[in-house]
């Protein structure tokens, strides 16, 4: 379990809970539910905290740049927007890991990559502009590494519901 | 493919020009509606009303925070996957997706033998016994639809960008 890349940003750390203030962690719990979409957005947000604007803005900016929060935006839905989104998997040798992580992680397809401890130890998702694009990638990907894809779509989608509390 | 052809028809050349204007982030201005306007020369109210019809189409989901969940304390990411009976799979994936813990359930392919597990529901926790302890409970509902599951941990992100659109559009 040695490979890592320069892509590699983040292992488990062995710290335990991180310590946020008050107001952070009602910011990063209330934006997790999405910005209303009126004229004064982050005016309203900092409303509902009982902060000011600027305070809202400039605690997302630190947390931003902090790395707590990876990105603050649209959440596109790429099956709505007549691409194609899959989850895929590989078997990939420990020697071979980092070369192939490379590789994967080069196409603009791949939105995630995370590595998981199976004998199946590396898994992306793709998102392509068509859903043709789906098959193209991983026949790339397949002729550039030189390894299988197992392509996973999703045949239904039960629920989604991604918020950490803090 | 053919709802898919006709959802992207939904998706004008001016939706496109926003959502890569905002696939890294949103501007984190008091007003980013004018903002995105003056980089695409398009009026504010237009922007917001374009970003309020994609979020009520579901193109957008929501304009949200993504949180790093390692660094809320959520070192734990288990996917968990289940070998469900195909019969009881519709009803039991609808009662997996709606415990509380859990963040993304699907219903995936087999890929037999290598692969047996079609049911996926993603679980987060600050401990292995955490996780472990909430895929007990999925494995209650499941009962004897399920003939088999494992949690595959993370142990690395190799890499996290989201979606994203190349500039220039496939189509025209």
């Amino acid at each position: 379990m040695s490979a890592t890349t320069e892509h590699t940003t983040h292992r488990a750390p062995a710290t335990p809970q991180p310590e946020f203030t008050a107001l952070e962690r009602a910011i990063i719990n209330r934006l997790q539910y999405g910005l209303p979409l009126t004229r004064t957005p982050y005016q309203d947000v900092a409303d509902e905290l009982g902060v000011s604007e600027s305070t809202l803005i400039q605690h997302l900016e630190a947390l931003l740049a902090q790395g707590i929060l990876t990105r603050f935006g649209p959440m596109f839905h790429a099956g709505e927007m007549g691409g194609g989104l899959t989850l895929a998997a590989m078997r990939i040798p420990d020697e071979a890991f980092q070369r192939v992580t490379e590789i994967v992680n080069r196409l603009p397809e791949v939105a995630h990559n995370y590595r998981r401890e199976h004998d199946l130890n590396m898994w992306f998702v793709l998102a392509t502009e068509s859903p043709e694009g789906i098959n193209e990638a991983i026949e790339q990907i397949e002729t550039l590494t030189g390894y299988p894809v197992y392509n996973m779509p999703k045949e239904k989608e039960f629920h989604v519901h991604l918020h950490f509390e803090v | 493919m053919s709802t898919s052809t006709l959802k992207s028809d939904l998706l004008s050349e001016r939706d496109r020009a926003l959502i890569v204007a905002t696939q890294a982030g949103l501007p984190l201005v008091s007003d980013p509606w004018a903002e995105l306007g003056k980089q695409l020369d398009m009026p504010a109210d237009e922007v917001l009303a374009r970003f309020q019809k994609m979020q009520d189409n579901g193109v957008i989901r929501r304009v949200a925070a993504v949180p790093d969940h390692y660094r809320l304390g959520y070192q734990f990411n288990g996917m968990t996957v289940w070998d469900v009976c195909d019969d009881a799979i519709a009803r039991l994936g609808d009662q997996v997706g709606c415990l509380p813990f859990v963040s993304h359930c699907y219903q995936r392919p087999r890929h037999l033998p290598y692969w047996s597990y079609n049911l996926f529901a993603m679980v987060h926790g600050i401990s292995r016994d955490e996780v472990e302890h909430k895929a007990a409970q999925i494995r209650e509902v499941l009962g004897d639809a399920c003939s088999g599951h494992t949690i595959l941990y993370s142990s690395a992100i190799l890499k996290k960008t989201g979606l994203r659109l190349k500039k220039q559009s496939g189509r025209s």
